[in-house]
């Protein structure tokens, strides 16, 4: 049997980290229960490295493309993935009434990252197969033929959930911080994710090239109807996503106008300024700079936490922070048993103080 | 235009979230209720959609008799017909949920022209309703939506554009009309419902239905609180005076150098 993971591939070549984490996690469940591991992703065959591959420990891999499937496409994607499970040289199910993916049997999972099209993909595929999907997985082990036990992400990782999935083929996405980033290819993370089989790759990957075969999917009608158009120009700037500084502002920053010394600060610190909702909803800055479980997820070096109560949703999404420091009037509120430090006291008097003196220690 | 808006109560926990002892539930004896924020954003933009162009706006949601509660919250926004789908309050899972939505909002003959989701439930977390209802009714679908453009062709509306950005491109959407969309907080900025708003809510009247379900292959064992929670953090002060203690970690952290 074998666990199939999908792959999202980078503009600059590779996968993209997100898809590198579920492998992590595919690796696992395919450990668990000795079966191989296979990758697939939409494009060239060149996109994701053989090396890059067979370190990972994958075994086998496709490449999926055709003429018509140049862009994202939700529908298609899903179908190419049930074609190529339902059989890799076919793509059509050798026996449609032995179930979902015409009984084939040889594979038994397939994972892809939570991302927008991860969880879109593989809601589809739940959809056209009749099979059950578990979103936000942090780790899956197999326990019997049929049977998988996961940890998942409830609260957007609030709250950790272990469940049975009872499926012939189960589908998972992977939550973002699965697998911390910087250690996704280590061997510690493999040995932890995977303990029976430390060391051994799944999959006789090791050193080995991975030969890449490309697969040719057939669509239905309609699969194609929902297609991404992608705009050219990107947003430039350090996204709030991957800022190495995050200078955070709540409620306690009072107004539109108090965020001045944010950004100043954020500024002497190569950082950028993300803010709590009460502070969208109140309109005094824009969505996109939302910390939490409804905006971004962020994983910066440091976390400065400015008048921010630390409710659940916020901290589910700074908890990938490596260090959090709350500046607070209320010693008792959540996010002084949250952080890793705290000031107890009113922003307005701490930030312009401390701006002051990271600008007197320079020259 | 005829819209139809899938909306979900959860409990409102903020500082610290906690489970019931036999591990199953989240504990609200301590918690009000709500829907999620990409939810709200739904019904905000359906009623900005319908005072454009003209149409309704209905909201549903599943789960126990109290959930009317939430469909209240949402009339006040402006919606005008509420529907529950009346459970025991047992969680049911994503394809039970998908089925009695489908069912409820006309099987294979939808009456809707755009039906409306939040991107994820804010407890289970499942991303896969909208999906699955979509498939249900034979409509395009697309999921994760920050931005949506109603096309009329003529008095109909005939397409829309739906866009979200995605790993820092922008991504649009083309879809014919009737489909279904799941959207994300910030597509808007949800009004706060007004006086007569309310008023309206509390007197309108709930259409109930009682569907039936199976569970699916996805079975809850327990549910806890992630390891590390309950720490306390380091005082390095209190006001300004800590500013040195603050000044001194950040340069131990590499940040000032
Ligand atoms: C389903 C759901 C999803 C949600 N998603 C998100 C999300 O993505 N992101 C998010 O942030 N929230 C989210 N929320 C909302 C969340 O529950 C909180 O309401 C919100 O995070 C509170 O924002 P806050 O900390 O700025 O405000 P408050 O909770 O009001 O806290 C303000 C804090 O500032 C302190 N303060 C006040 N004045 C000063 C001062 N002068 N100096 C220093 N400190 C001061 C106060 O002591 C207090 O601790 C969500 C809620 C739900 C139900």
């Amino acid at each position: 049997m074998t666990v199939l993971c999908l792959i999202e591939t980078d503009a600059g070549g590779g996968g993209v980290d997100a898809s590198m984490r579920a492998l992590a996690v595919a690796r696992g469940l395919a450990g668990s229960a000795d079966e191989e591991l296979a990758a697939a992703w939409f494009g060239p065959a060149e996109a994701v490295s053989p090396g890059e591959l067979a370190a990972a420990g994958v075994g086998r891999a496709w490449a999926i493309g055709s003429a018509e499937l140049s862009g994202y496409a939700p529908l298609a994607w899903a179908r190419a993935l049930a074609g190529l499970a339902a059989d890799p040289v076919t793509g059509s199910a050798a026996d449609p009434a032995a179930g979902p993916l015409g009984g084939s049997g040889w594979i038994s999972a397939i994972v892809a990252a939570a991302t927008d099209h991860g969880n879109e993909v593989l809601a589809h595929l739940g959809a056209i197969t009749g099979l059950p999907m578990a979103a936000n997985c942090v780790s899956a082990a197999r326990i019997a033929p049929g049977k998988c036990r996961l940890v998942r992400q409830r609260w957007a990782g609030s709250l950790i959930e272990d469940a049975v999935l009872a499926a012939p083929v189960a589908l998972l996405t992977v939550a973002a911080d699965a697998v911390p980033a910087d250690a996704v290819l280590a061997d510690a993370v493999l040995a932890e994710v995977r303990p029976a089989a430390a060391g051994e790759p799944a999959g006789g990957g090791g050193d080995a090239e991975v030969s890449v075969e490309v697969y040719q999917p057939e669509l239905a009608d309609g699969d194609l109807t929902v297609l991404a158009a992608e705009s050219a120009d990107r947003r430039s700037g350090v996204s709030l996503a991957s800022a190495r500084v995050v200078v955070g502002g709540g409620r306690g920053v009072g107004g539109p106008d108090g965020f001045a010394v944010l950004e100043e600060l954020a500024g002497l610190l190569g950082g950028v300024v993300g803010v709590s909702r009460v502070v969208t909803s109140e309109g005094w800055r824009p969505h996109r700079q939302q910390v939490g479980q409804t905006g971004t997820k962020i994983t910066p070096e440091l976390y400065l936490a400015c008048g921010i109560s630390g409710a659940i949703q916020h901290m589910a999404g700074c908890q990938g922070a490596k260090t959090i420091v709350a500046i607070n009037t209320d010693s008792g509120a959540p996010i002084v048993t949250k952080a890793d430090y705290a000031v107890i006291g009113d922003l307005h008097e701490v930030l312009p103080a401390l701006v002051e003196a990271i600008k007197a220690r320079r020259p | 235009m005829e819209i139809c808006v899938c909306v979900k109560r959860v409990p409102m926990v903020g500082g610290a979230i906690m489970v019931t002892p036999d591990g199953l539930e989240v504990d609200t004896t301590m918690s009000g209720f709500t829907v999620s924020p990409h939810e709200e954003c739904a019904v905000e933009e359906a009623v900005q959609v319908a005072e454009r162009l003209g149409g309704s706006v209905t909201v549903l949601t599943l789960g126990p008799p109290e959930a009317a509660g939430q469909l209240r919250d949402m009339l006040a926004l402006g919606a005008s017909r509420g529907i529950l789908l009346q459970t025991d309050g047992a969680e049911w899972g994503p394809m039970a949920t998908a089925d009695a939505i489908a069912e409820a909002v006309g099987g294979g003959s939808v009456t809707y022209d755009l039906l409306l989701f939040g991107n994820e439930a804010a407890d289970t977390g499942g991303y896969q309703v909208p999906v699955r209802v979509a498939h249900l009714l034979g409509l395009p679908c697309v999921t994760g939506i920050k931005g949506l453009e109603v096309v009329p062709a003529g008095d109909r509306p005939e397409r829309i554009l739906a866009s979200r950005e995605y790993r820092g491109t922008e991504e649009v959407f083309d879809l014919p009309l009737p489909a279904v969309v799941s959207v994300k907080e910030g597509i808007n900025l949800p009004r706060y419902p007004s006086l007569p708003g309310r008023l309206r809510a509390k007197r309108a009247t709930i259409e109930t239905i009682e569907p039936s379900w199976e569970p699916d292959g996805l079975r809850k064992e327990r549910l806890r609180v992630p390891a590390g929670a309950g720490k306390k953090a380091q005082v390095l002060g209190a006001g300004t005076e800590a500013v040195p203690a603050l000044v001194s970690l950040l340069d131990e952290l590499g940040m000032l150098s």
